[in-house]
């Protein structure tokens, strides 16, 4: 076998826009700023580039990670390997010291030595000691501790070989109006730079050159750009209630309304905020807002999906538009709320009692995540039903580079069957859940729009006149209805997007879903340069159109990827199509970090009995097997 | 309210108002809750008090929740929208509702189970918003729907049809709103139309959050001698301090009749508030005042109506959050649609 495990990559080679380095800090330190300072100016270089956030839940004190992957490749999953650990949180040194891959390098803060029996053999120790040169260089503990952050930037721009002018760049552009603190984090970048240079071979082995592969891109978070495909699909009522971490979702859908929603004379805003009380308050004024025809929207976490659920089935069952954003955390109850997972799939496809079912939307990246959320509440609208955007915490708040979006003028929006007054004027009588043309889609009609629109809304039997009923006939023709209005909706959501190979020989299919993408991308790349054949699906909603059978029926083995414990895309493929779920393969990560390409290819090889390799560190026991277990 | 299902001819001698609308036009589906509920004598009220305003039925929003209390928005209003949403948490969806339309007249019924247990957090939220609509919260102290429990405002004391005693305190509606800094607290006995209808108007032209706490019996588990939201109990507890009359804005109050008026309130649409002197002690513009007489009023065991408290100059949700007059649901898409130009713009600062 080629060396597919490793990627290919030689730690002691020279490596050029290629590697990984992690920085461990304590929380609550302002290390976030240096960090994205020093992923911006990599960025700006032109050098494809990712950043993860593994963050505490936690204001201050607890340890935090910044892990920044540099791929010319433009491979954006998580590393498996980290080449350089920045340490400068003593209670993790342990931890960092055994994180760095075997030839890699540690660098720590040697103000305070390092103990003994944290040296390990195969790897190059670098120390620089931050905090002495910030006392003797700064006044006051608040700026000694914030420029300790732009020193290592500083060391690191000298080890890494990253473009000091863009560093300047930055600087001024970020301090501008304040040249106090311009002056000090120059002062602050040269005092890490220069000693670098001064003690070590600079650069590292595996260093930075400029390219020109982000010219079109940008670097956002997902909930951010969630929020601006909401602003653009001209929502208007959000309610929500603050969680982790799905909150910068709200915050972002503020900022940019503040921007582009406020009447410059009368500075009155097209727009209503609401921060509720609670989830269930929440789902109820998306709902409340949706019924009087607004375009309107709520974001959350696990936690609250489990609430919303009793609002869901109303919703569902009396047939209201309303957009959900999921952003997944690592479940079950409270879990890890700053740890990433996909774990509420099965949940918000059957949420809420009674028979009920869902359309949900599957972005993989933030690019998606804007235009999944115009398609979110288009499908909302034309099916008058609530509809999910289930993302994570991966992709909704950390930065991705994808490419810059982009926006058709001639987009109008789809506010499905709607009766105004004009055609009002011209109907007898208004049966609110009469289905006229066999799509299982009934017209509705705007509270205030006409005299003759009126109907009662609710939640208990009705019948298609919106009538009460406790008549089984009349209840089953509405529920029945819904059955087919969902059917429909599985052939006009967004198709899975296929990446097959040209042959169209593959006995190998892999089908994932969400913030699996760019690490089965990744792996997909590997597995083939290794020989393998093998073809991708990923799903990109729910209920699956025709085409996801399609794929599975089309492939002899089929591994589905997903991070969650008990495999809930398999089950729901095989719930949904039939398929019997032993017919495919669970590879499953779900320890709360993104998922790794390596993940993938190991789990791959494992069930094609290339590999036999002892459980997973990240994800529990070895997906292949669990599966076989279950 | 109608108790047996009317043919829909109209009688030529039946008065309209200046919408040429007769009460049976106010009117809904037939009452299936018991004969003699209070809650039916509320939705007549409701009926005289809208036809009276010369609500477009159409441009009124009716909400609520779940039980017998929230099932009266079928029997009034047969023209309007609807909502019967999940228990307790109509103020939510009236809230949203609101937010997207501001211009329809909301008009939420709920009860004492709906309100005061699981939709305890969602009206006290409602009334921190002043969100703008009328909430008339049907009070019996008991579950019909389920036959008999104790609901959260029955008195410690009171006896279930079984005549097992209450032993929880009570949550008192009034009490709270006015604690809660709700800017429109009234209490009323649905045996006392006289003086429910004006309170009816007078709230649904109120720009704020209006709660009408409504003693209203239920005739089937909590109308017999031992129980404190009895007919009969009510009637013989009843302290009348706040009564109002309600004059629209078209039309001009007479001299005189100002003279031995309390106080008057100009609404917010220029109609007038007349609260009537009854009580010379008591001055529905001083929340502390009138939180003090009330419990005050309470110890002794009686039941303290009227329209007890009213601020018309608090702003209500959309004029703290400073949203346009016009309705969002009204806003072109040009008008929230940044466009590709904006887009392009906002893309070159995330780099």
């Amino acid at each position: 076998m080629p060396d597919v495990d490793g990627g290919g990559r030689n730690s002691v080679e020279s490596r050029v826009n290629d590697f990984a380095f992690k920085i461990g800090t304590v929380n609550g330190t302002g290390s976030a700023s240096a960090n994205s300072l020093l992923m911006q100016a990599i960025f700006r270089m032109g050098i494809p580039v990712t950043g993860k956030n593994v963050f505490p839940s936690n204001i201050q004190g607890l340890p935090t990670w910044y892990e920044i992957r540099v791929s010319r490749e433009g491979y954006m999953a998580r590393p498996a390997d980290i080449d350089l650990v920045v340490a400068l949180n003593p209670a993790t040194y342990a931890k960092d010291v055994a994180a760095v891959r075997p030839g890699g390098y540690l660098l720590y803060d040697s103000s305070w030595p390092l103990d003994d029996s944290l040296v390990r053999e195969g790897i190059t120790i670098l120390g620089i000691p931050f905090g002495k040169m910030c006392v003797e260089s700064f006044e006051g503990d608040r700026e000694r501790t914030l420029l300790r952050n732009i020193v290592y930037a500083g060391a690191l721009v000298a080890l890494l070989e990253i473009d000091m002018d863009v560093i300047g760049e930055m600087l001024r552009e970020k301090f501008s109006k304040k040249a106090k603190l311009l002056d000090a984090n120059f002062k602050a970048i040269r005092l890490g730079y220069d000693y670098a240079k001064a003690n070590y071979d600079c650069p590292l082995p595996f260093r930075l050159e400029r390219m020109n592969a982000t010219s079109e891109s940008i670097l956002i978070d997902g909930n951010s750009a969630a929020a601006l495909g909401a602003v653009f699909a001209g929502a208007t009522v959000g309610a929500w209630y603050p969680i982790t971490p799905s909150t910068s979702l709200m915050e972002a859908f503020k900022e940019y309304c503040e921007r582009f929603r406020v009447d410059p004379a009368t500075k009155q805003r097209k727009y209503a905020l609401i921060q509720a009380e609670d989830e269930l308050a929440a789902a109820g004024m998306v709902i409340g807002a949706g019924w009087c025809g607004a375009r309107s929207f709520t974001s959350t976490a696990g936690p609250g999906i489990s609430l919303m659920g009793e609002f869901i089935g109303l919703a569902y069952y009396a047939e209201i538009p309303g957009v959900f954003f999921d952003i997944q955390r690592t479940g079950p109850s409270t879990g890890m709320p700053t740890r990433t997972q996909q774990g509420d799939l099965l949940s918000i496809a059957y949420l809420s009692h009674g028979d009920t079912k869902h359309i949900a939307l599957f972005p993989a990246n933030p690019e998606e995540c804007f235009h999944l959320a115009v398609a979110a509440f288009d499908l909302s609208e034309r099916f008058q039903t609530p509809v999910f955007v289930v993302s994570d915490l991966d992709i909704g708040m950390n930065d991705w580079m994808c490419n810059k979006f982009s926006w058709d003028d001639g987009y109008r929006p789809d506010r499905g069957k709607v009766l105004g007054p004009a055609e009002l004027d011209r109907v007898q009588k208004f049966a609110r859940y009469t289905d006229v043309d066999g799509d299982g889609i009934a017209a509705r009609t705007l509270p205030g729009a006409h005299p003759r629109g009126g109907y009662f809304t609710r939640g208990s039997g009705h019948d298609k006149n919106a009538a009460y009923t406790e008549d089984s006939a009349e209840y089953l023709e509405v529920v029945d209805r819904l059955a087919r209005k969902l059917a429909t909706a599985a052939t006009a959501v967004p198709a899975p997007e296929v990446h097959n190979q040209s042959d169209g020989t593959a006995e190998i299919g892999i089908i994932s879903v969400g913030g699996c993408h760019s690490a089965v991308m990744e792996a997909l790349d590997r597995l083939r340069a290794a020989g393998h054949s093998v073809d991708y699906m990923r799903v990109r909603a729910f209920p699956f159109g025709p085409s996801v059978r399609a794929f599975i029926d089309a492939h002899e083995r089929c591994y589905v990827v997903e991070q969650n414990r008990d495999g809930q895309l398999r089950s729901l493929l095989a719930l949904e199509t039939g398929i019997a779920r032993d017919r495919m393969t669970s590879i499953l990560d779900y320890g709360g970090l993104p998922l790794t390409a390596d993940r993938v290819v190991r789990g791959v090889l494992e069930g094609e009995g290339h590999l036999n390799i002892p459980a997973y560190a990240n994800g529990g026991a070895t997906a292949a097997t669990a599966a076989r277990q279950r | 309210m109608a108790s047996i299902t009317k043919p829909p001819v109209r009688h030529p001698s039946l008065p309209t108002n200046s919408l040429g609308f007769t009460k049976r036009d106010y009117e809904g589906a037939m009452s299936t809750l018991c004969a003699g509920c209070g809650h039916d004598s509320v939705t007549a009220a409701l009926v005289q008090a809208l036809w009276e305003l010369e609500l477009p039925p159409h441009r009124a929003a009716k909400m609520s929740g779940i039980g017998c209390s929230s099932k009266t928005t079928a029997y009034f209003l047969r023209q309007s929208h609807g909502f019967n949403g999940v228990h307790g948490r109509m103020p939510a969806l009236a809230t949203g509702a609101n937010a997207a339309n501001r211009q329809l007249a909301y008009i939420g019924i709920s009860g004492d189970g709906d309100s005061l247990s699981i939709g305890l957090g969602q009206l006290c939220h409602a009334i921190r918003r002043n969100l703008n609509m009328m909430y008339v919260l049907e009070n019996n102290g008991v579950y019909g729907l389920t036959k008999g429990q104790f609901s959260a405002s029955a008195d410690v004391g009171s006896k279930s049809k079984r005549g097992e005693p209450n032993v929880q305190p009570p949550i008192d509606p009034v009490l709270l709103a006015l604690s809660l800094g709700a800017t429109f607290v009234a209490r009323s006995f649905s045996g006392d139309k006289t003086q429910l209808v004006p309170i009816l108007k007078a709230a649904v032209r109120h720009n704020g959050f209006a709660l009408i706490d409504v003693i209203s019996p239920c005739v089937s588990f909590n109308d017999h001698e031992t129980s404190t939201k009895s007919y009969r109990y009510t009637r013989n507890h009843y302290l009348e301090v706040a009564p109002v009359d309600f004059v629209p804005l078209r039309r001009e109050i007479a001299a005189g009749q100002t003279e031995d008026a309390l106080t008057s309130v100009t609404m917010h649409d220029g109609s007038v508030v007349r609260f009537r002197k009854v009580a010379n002690d008591y001055d529905p513009r001083n929340r502390d005042a009138a939180y003090a007489y009330l419990r005050a009023r309470q110890t002794k065991g009686e039941v303290v109506t009227g329209l007890l408290y009213l601020d018309e100059s608090a702003p209500d949700m959309h004029a703290v959050a400073g949203t346009v007059e016009t309705p969002l649901v009204d806003l072109g898409f040009e008008e929230l649609c940044p466009g590709s130009a904006a887009l392009a713009e906002l893309m070159a600062e995330y780099r």
